[in-house]
């Protein structure tokens, strides 16, 4: 089944290598000591400073896709019975999987994502990346920041929600990679985000 | 389905609101610094009007007994003192004439008067317990051994950075961070961005304080929120404003030393809050995190452990999920 077309993977691997960057200069920054660093602090504010333009952009990228290709339609969250749906993913994940279960929502190439997929892409793609961004903006240009939009102050909250989003972001990216490893087999949906082509069960 | 959809994008108001709620309170806080101005009148006031009535303005008058006209003369500006900021200045209950010498009273003022000498900081409040709190001594050997000392023959001391007629303690009990900034950092641009002052002193060529910044990002933002000595001072616990001025070689220059978590600035910016509010070893909030938020240095405790304790139970959960799996697999495979 051909799930993923080109661009989807372009920007997913631009998306996963510019996060991961900001994750590390960002934890660089945060966690800075007098000690030997392991990226000096001057370095990891420019790494980090490219790494956030890089993501801006490829978020472009992803944003577009969304508006102007059929991929949109997975993003389309359809409230009636979404919790219900929701905990049934759960409860496969947390004890369906161990009983060798079947999937209980199959992958089609109408509804590619399962419900738990569905509402955490959105929430990651919607809200925490487009508010990491707008914040590293904020912070790369505090004079707008500054005299235009927020108090001086201002930079504090933007800074603090910027660090939350980049925690929440973070903790998204070890789950989404270990449950990356639930296909049919623990690298076939790793090797479907590399050819496209999703390989189901059975 | 279409209806659903306004309640998802309330989903983005939620920031908003948060955002636009929390600022004007922020900014308000600014705001309340110099409300608590009373009505003090020096008891000199009609005294030193003799001497602002010419020195306070950008002009004065001079009556010509001969034509019987005034005539208006500009007052060189680096002569012209401020009433206002004179009256909260440390030294705002004191006489012209308590410093300067009753010669002045006459016009055009005696060229003798050109050279007097005055006094200096410590004529008056050398070993004076009552304020012993500053610590002058110590502030007098320091600033002995800064580069700026190596000018006194030039005419340098202590009143080049107190002007007399301004000086106001600020950091010591500053309401508005960024004020007191402003207001340090000014007391070097006088004569740092102003060629005409620094010339007095030096045969050097004008210094680009601009550009021998160049290699620290963000340079506005910097100097808004930092100020000169934090960098180019010697740090001292037991002074509240070091005053040793290091060799330019001895400047900061590493970003961690204040991007850290045992950053100087709480040895020296925000020295006076950092002693009340640190909390736990290396864990300070308050201190900081009214004014600033300093990448690095600023560590939330509560965010902190709420952040480790999250990964870690992720990371948990995963080891757990994946024991479950393996076990489930070797059971499939057992029978
Ligand atoms: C009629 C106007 C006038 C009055 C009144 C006046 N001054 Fe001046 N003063 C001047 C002018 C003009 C200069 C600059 C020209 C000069 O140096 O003579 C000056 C210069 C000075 C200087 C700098 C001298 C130097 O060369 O360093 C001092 C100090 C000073 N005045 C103190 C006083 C004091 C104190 C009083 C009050 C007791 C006073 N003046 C009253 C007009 C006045
Ligand atoms: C606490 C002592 C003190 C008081 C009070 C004081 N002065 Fe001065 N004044 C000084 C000193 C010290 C200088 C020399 C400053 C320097 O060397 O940079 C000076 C310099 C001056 C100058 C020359 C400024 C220049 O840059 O050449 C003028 C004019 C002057 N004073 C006027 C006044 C007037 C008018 C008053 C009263 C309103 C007054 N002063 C009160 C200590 C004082
Ligand atoms: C002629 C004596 C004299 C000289 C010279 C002098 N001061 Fe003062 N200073 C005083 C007096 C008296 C007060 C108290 C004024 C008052 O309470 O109104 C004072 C107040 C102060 C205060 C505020 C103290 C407080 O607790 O409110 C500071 C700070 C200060 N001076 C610093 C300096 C510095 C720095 C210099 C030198 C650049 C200097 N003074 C020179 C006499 C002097
Ligand atoms: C290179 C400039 C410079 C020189 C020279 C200088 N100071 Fe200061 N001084 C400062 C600055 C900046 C502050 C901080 C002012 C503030 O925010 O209250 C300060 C603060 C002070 C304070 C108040 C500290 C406190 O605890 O509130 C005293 C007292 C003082 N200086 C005394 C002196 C004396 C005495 C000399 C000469 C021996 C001197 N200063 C020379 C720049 C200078
Ligand atoms: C009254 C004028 C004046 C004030 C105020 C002043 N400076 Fe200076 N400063 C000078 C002059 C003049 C020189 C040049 C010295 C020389 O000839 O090397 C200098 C030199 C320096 C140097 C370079 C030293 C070197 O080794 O090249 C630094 C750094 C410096 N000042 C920092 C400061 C800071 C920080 C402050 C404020 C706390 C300040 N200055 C306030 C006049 C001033
Ligand atoms: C973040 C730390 C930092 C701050 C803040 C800072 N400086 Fe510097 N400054 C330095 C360093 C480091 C150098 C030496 C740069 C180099 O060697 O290229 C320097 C160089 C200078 C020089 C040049 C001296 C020479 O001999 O060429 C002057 C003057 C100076 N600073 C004054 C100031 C003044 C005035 C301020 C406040 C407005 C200030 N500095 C704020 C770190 C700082
Ligand atoms: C003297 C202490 C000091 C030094 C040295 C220093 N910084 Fe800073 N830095 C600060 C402070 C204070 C802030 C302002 C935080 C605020 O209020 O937003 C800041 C802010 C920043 C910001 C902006 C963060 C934001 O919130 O937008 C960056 C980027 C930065 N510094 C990078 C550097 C780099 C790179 C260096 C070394 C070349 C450096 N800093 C050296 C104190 C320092
Ligand atoms: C923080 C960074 C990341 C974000 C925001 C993110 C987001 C996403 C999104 C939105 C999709 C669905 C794409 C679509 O078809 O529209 C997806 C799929 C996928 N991602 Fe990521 N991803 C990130 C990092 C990673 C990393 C680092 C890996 C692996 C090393 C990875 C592996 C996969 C795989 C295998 C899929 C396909 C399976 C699926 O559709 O769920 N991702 N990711």
């Amino acid at each position: 089944m051909y799930l993923y077309p080109k661009w989807i993977r372009l920007w997913h691997l631009l998306n996963a290598l510019f996060c991961l960057m900001l994750i590390i200069t960002g934890l660089c920054l945060q966690y800075s000591g007098k000690g030997r660093p392991l990226i000096p602090f001057d370095k990891a504010v420019a790494l980090h400073n490219t790494g956030g333009i890089a993501l801006s952009l490829s978020y472009f990228i992803f944003f577009l896709g969304n508006i102007f290709s059929p991929n949109k339609k997975h993003y389309r969250l359809k409230y009636k019975g979404l919790w219900k749906d929701m905990y049934t993913q759960f409860n496969y994940y947390m004890f369906g999987v161990f009983k060798g279960q079947k999937h209980p929502f199959p992958v089609t190439e109408e509804n590619k994502f399962n419900p738990l997929q569905k509402v955490s892409y959105v929430l990651i793609m919607y809200i925490a990346l487009p508010l990491i961004i707008i914040t590293g903006w904020g912070l790369l240009l505090p004079d707008i920041t500054i005299s235009r939009v927020f108090g001086v102050s201002g930079l504090i909250l933007t800074d603090i929600i910027h660090i939350i989003s980049g925690f929440i972001i973070s903790i998204f990216m070890i789950i989404h990679i270990y449950l990356c490893t639930l296909g049919s087999t623990p690298g076939s949906l790793f090797k479907g985000m590399i050819s496209g082509y999703h390989v189901g069960e059975d | 389905m279409p209806e659903n959809k306004h309640y998802f994008f309330l989903i983005f108001l939620v920031p908003v609101l948060f955002l636009s709620g929390y600022l004007p309170a922020v900014s308000q806080e600014d705001q309340n610094s110099n409300d608590q101005e009373t009505e003090w009148v020096s008891e000199f006031y009609e005294e030193n009007e003799q001497c602002f009535k010419c020195h306070g303005e950008a002009k004065y008058s001079l009556y010509d007994e001969f034509s019987e006209r005034e005539v208006h003369k500009l007052m060189c500006e680096s002569r012209v003192i401020n009433r206002d900021k004179y009256y909260i200045s440390n030294h705002k209950s004191f006489s012209c004439l308590d410093c300067h010498d009753g010669g002045y009273q006459d016009f055009p003022h005696p060229v003798e008067l050109r050279t007097e000498e005055h006094y200096a900081c410590l004529d008056c409040h050398g070993y004076d317990e009552n304020y012993a709190q500053y610590h002058f001594e110590e502030i007098e050997e320091e600033y002995v051994q800064s580069i700026h000392a190596e000018l006194e023959e030039e005419g340098f001391n202590c009143w080049k950075c107190h002007n007399p007629h301004t000086y106001h303690i600020s950091i010591r009990n500053t309401t508005n961070l960024h004020e007191t900034i402003a207001y340090d950092n000014n007391i070097c641009l006088d004569c740092h961005s102003n060629f005409n002052r620094f010339q007095l002193l030096t045969e050097r060529d004008e210094i680009n304080i601009i550009e021998r910044h160049d290699w620290l990002p963000n340079q506005a933002l910097h100097f808004g929120n930092v100020r000169c000595i934090e960098c180019h001072t010697q740090v001292n616990d037991s002074i509240l404003v070091a005053h040793l001025l290091l060799p330019i070689e001895q400047a900061v220059q590493r970003c961690v030393e204040c991007h850290s978590r045992d950053s100087r600035l709480l040895t020296t910016l925000y020295k006076f809050e950092a002693k009340k509010q640190r909390t736990r070893a290396g864990f300070w909030n308050g201190a900081v995190l009214k004014e600033s938020y300093v990448i690095g240095a600023n560590r939330n405790l509560y965010l902190n452990i709420i952040s480790i304790t999250i990964f870690f139970l992720t990371i948990a959960g995963i080891l757990a999920h994946l024991f479950f799996r393996m076990k489930a697999k070797s059971n499939q495979t057992n029978s």
